[in-house]
């Protein structure tokens, strides 16, 4: 007979337990959440970071510049206003150690306590004149203007094709070459890893006895438990040297390097996935096929791969998807120049390794910690793809059984 | 004139031999890879091991001495994750597969496991920065980086319990059902000791994982030198993973650390090595024992 208390207790249990199971779903929700509110507060920005302000001329026209176009102005690759819809006017760049070219030190003051209004006449006095100065060397009745630099925007952000999120006077947040670095490494590492995971596949499923097959297995779970980082390790000191010596590079760390090291590292995934899949393959299709005279490998070819094709392109994307996400080994040795690719010999970047790279450095709260955050949720948004295809491709699998 | 039909088999037989040969030399390749990388590691990184080298602090900006502090960072972690991870994800498999029906919550909860297990490690890194060290105040201490790697491996921690329980042939469970059990007494007594080994093994090969981890640590709990023993689960310590990457990559003399780097390599390397051979150990025990009964 169940007691009151019995039932309680299981009723209590059953609740915790309930609790527990949740506990997955609020974690995803909660790193989407979190993620999101750090990342999405990038694009509420201009490029410039807190503090600093870029001035005109009251008289310049000229109402609003992008990040890129005040980089190449500062760069000197713009050199007159009309470049950027402005007067036929040559720029003036000042920055506030410039002073001292256009004032004596006894008009600054003996404490510099003059400096303020000194840059302030300056800016009302040279019409072609843009400044980069902190907030702090405004004076109050400021003779120039304040120019509002365009908002960080998502299209800019995803498309732009430089990354350097800490340039001054404004940072250039464009991921593209992020984007591409990721999607080459990944790729040629499944390139790599295709064939050889599929033929130790259909090696240990279909060929192998069981006793080389016991053999197989744990290397491949040994292979799945190496750390990565002892990967990166491993690809730094062979690998690296390895490309550079037989393409002749000048350096080693270049994106075949990281392919490299990805491929091993997604070999065992791709493996255990298209073997599961090939297992699962009829009996009596295979038997049929054997009966019509078939050999043992044209039924491989024409009867196992074909039924197991969805579970063995499942094995792929996920591959992919673990490429993607990979930070260390990754980072130890593509290279990490964040420029877009031409060639897969060339240093790379993926957006992992610039996360683990640059989240140290960047100050709480400030452009470039909100950039790298905004990276992690492009990447999430790349997982998240990747994990839902091959939802999709399982499910259908089962449908069609 | 028809051809020889003995020719097109003996044909046949052929390109078969050649692609069979061809995938076992695939596959041999796969453990000579394997082979390389540990017997690289190994010979590489044994000179550098001694009593001294697990025991000492490290020295002399970490081209000397030992790996101590890193040694117990680690250990700390782990089992500060477990702590968390398993009886959540113990809990959480046990409700999956025994409490829900294949319905629409199942599949939810199964969804939101395999998304969780899909997240790169460094976006665990991001979010374990943004909530347990600047949104709940613990900074970078064992405390957020144990939570941070906890629900790393949670995913993994629930999908073998899961798989262990739906190992359990139901005639067990309505058996015990049977007998006027309820359906707790029918798990705590039946159904978990039945699946235990398993869940076991699992969780000894997930330790691995979390001992191996780098990315996670980054940014919640992991110091790049700090030749000291931690006293609260809110101090910093040093991990072997990350310190491998450091002396590796940026250490102040990488070449003269190097020695440093491989043995720190070789520990990590036994460490999963060793997990690897007790889960398989495990395995064949218990795979006798329930056989004998």
């Amino acid at each position: 007979m169940k007691t009151g208390l019995q039932k309680f207790t299981e009723k209590f249990v059953e609740g915790l337990l309930f609790i527990s199971g949740s506990i997955t779903s609020l974690a995803v929700i909660l790193i989407v959440l979190f993620l999101f509110k750090e990342g999405w507060g990038l694009f509420n920005e201009t490029p410039v970071e807190k503090g600093s302000v870029i001035a005109l001329n009251k008289s310049n026209p000229v109402q609003q510049l992008s990040a890129a176009q005040v980089k190449n102005i500062f760069d000197r690759k713009i050199t007159n206003w009309s470049e950027v819809g402005g007067n036929n006017d040559s720029i003036l760049i000042f920055s506030v150690n410039d002073i001292t070219n256009f004032y004596s030190e006894a008009e600054l003051g003996d404490s510099l306590q003059f400096v303020p209004q000194r840059i302030s006449e300056l800016m009302g006095k040279k019409s072609g004149i843009i400044a980069f100065l902190p907030t702090e060397y405004l004076a109050k009745n400021f003779e120039g203007r304040i120019l509002p630099l365009k908002k960080i925007t998502l299209k800019g952000f995803l498309k732009g094709k430089e990354w350097f999120p800490t340039a001054q006077p404004a940072a250039q947040l464009g991921i593209l070459p992020l984007i591409l670095g990721t999607l080459w490494v990944s790729l040629f590492a499944i390139l790599i890893a295709l064939p050889f995971g599929l033929a130790t596949a259909i090696y240990i499923a279909e060929i192998a006895d069981n006793r080389v097959g016991k053999i197989l297995k744990p290397v491949i779970e040994l292979l799945a438990g190496i750390p990565s980082v002892v990967y990166g390790f491993f690809g730094l000191i062979v690998i690296v040297p390895l490309v550079q010596r037989t393409f002749n590079l000048p350096v080693g760390e270049t994106g075949l390097s990281g392919a490299l090291v990805l491929a091993i590292m997604a070999l065992p995934t791709i493996i255990t996935i298209s073997e599961d899949a090939i297992r699962n393959t009829p009996r009596a299709m295979k038997e049929a096929s054997l009966a019509l005279g078939a050999t043992h490998w044209q039924t491989i070819y024409k009867v196992i791969i074909p039924y197991s094709i969805s579970g063995i392109s499942a094995a792929t994307i996920l591959g992919i998807g673990r490429a993607m996400g990979e930070t260390m080994a990754v980072l130890m040795v593509t290279g990490n120049a964040a420029i877009i690719p031409h060639s897969i010999l060339e240093p790379m970047r993926t957006i992992p390794a610039t996360i683990a790279a640059e989240l140290g450095e960047s100050a709480h709260g400030g452009l470039h910690y909100k950039a790298l955050f905004a990276l992690g949720c492009v990447l999430f948004v790349m997982t998240l793809v990747i994990n839902l295809t091959v939802d999709l491709i399982s499910a259908r699998k089962k449908y069609s059984k | 004139m028809n051809p020889d039909p003995a020719k097109i088999h003996r044909r046949k037989q052929l390109s078969q031999r050649l692609v069979f040969a061809l995938f076992t030399l695939m596959s041999a390749a796969i453990v000579l890879v394997l082979v390389v990388i540990l017997g690289f590691i190994v010979v590489r990184g044994l000179p550098a091991i001694n009593w001294g080298f697990l025991t000492k602090m490290p020295e002399n900006g970490m081209t000397e001495g030992g790996i101590f502090p890193a040694i117990v960072g680690t250990f700390c972690l782990v089992l500060g994750s477990m702590i968390f991870a398993f009886p959540i994800g113990i809990m959480s498999g046990i409700y999956v597969n025994e409490y829900t029906n294949d319905g629409p919550v199942k599949r939810f909860m199964k969804t939101m496991t395999n998304n969780l297990a899909g997240i790169p490690s460094i976006v665990f890194g991001l979010f374990g920065m943004a909530l347990f060290v600047n949104g709940l105040h613990f900074g970078d201490s064992i405390l957020a980086g144990s939570l941070t790697l906890g629900l790393l491996v949670l995913p993994v921690v629930i999908r073998t319990t899961e798989e262990s329980l739906k190992a359990i042939d139901n005639s067990f469970r309505i058996g015990s059902y049977a007998l006027g059990a309820t359906k707790l007494q029918t798990i705590r007594r039946v159904v978990l000791p039945m699946a235990l080994p398993n869940i076991i093994t699992g969780l000894i090969l997930s330790i691995g994982r979390i001992s191996g981890e780098t990315a996670p640590i980054l940014f919640t709990v992991a110091a790049y030198f700090l030749p000291k023993l931690p006293h609260s689960i809110f101090d910093q310590v040093m991990a072997l993973p990350y310190h491998l990457y450091v002396i590796s990559t940026s250490g102040t003399n990488i070449a003269s650390s190097r020695k440093m780097a491989y043995g720190t390599a070789l520990v990590l390397v036994l460490i999963v090595l060793a997990l690897n051979l007790l889960a398989n150990a495990l395995r064949r025990y218990f795979g006798k024992k329930v056989k004998m009964n």
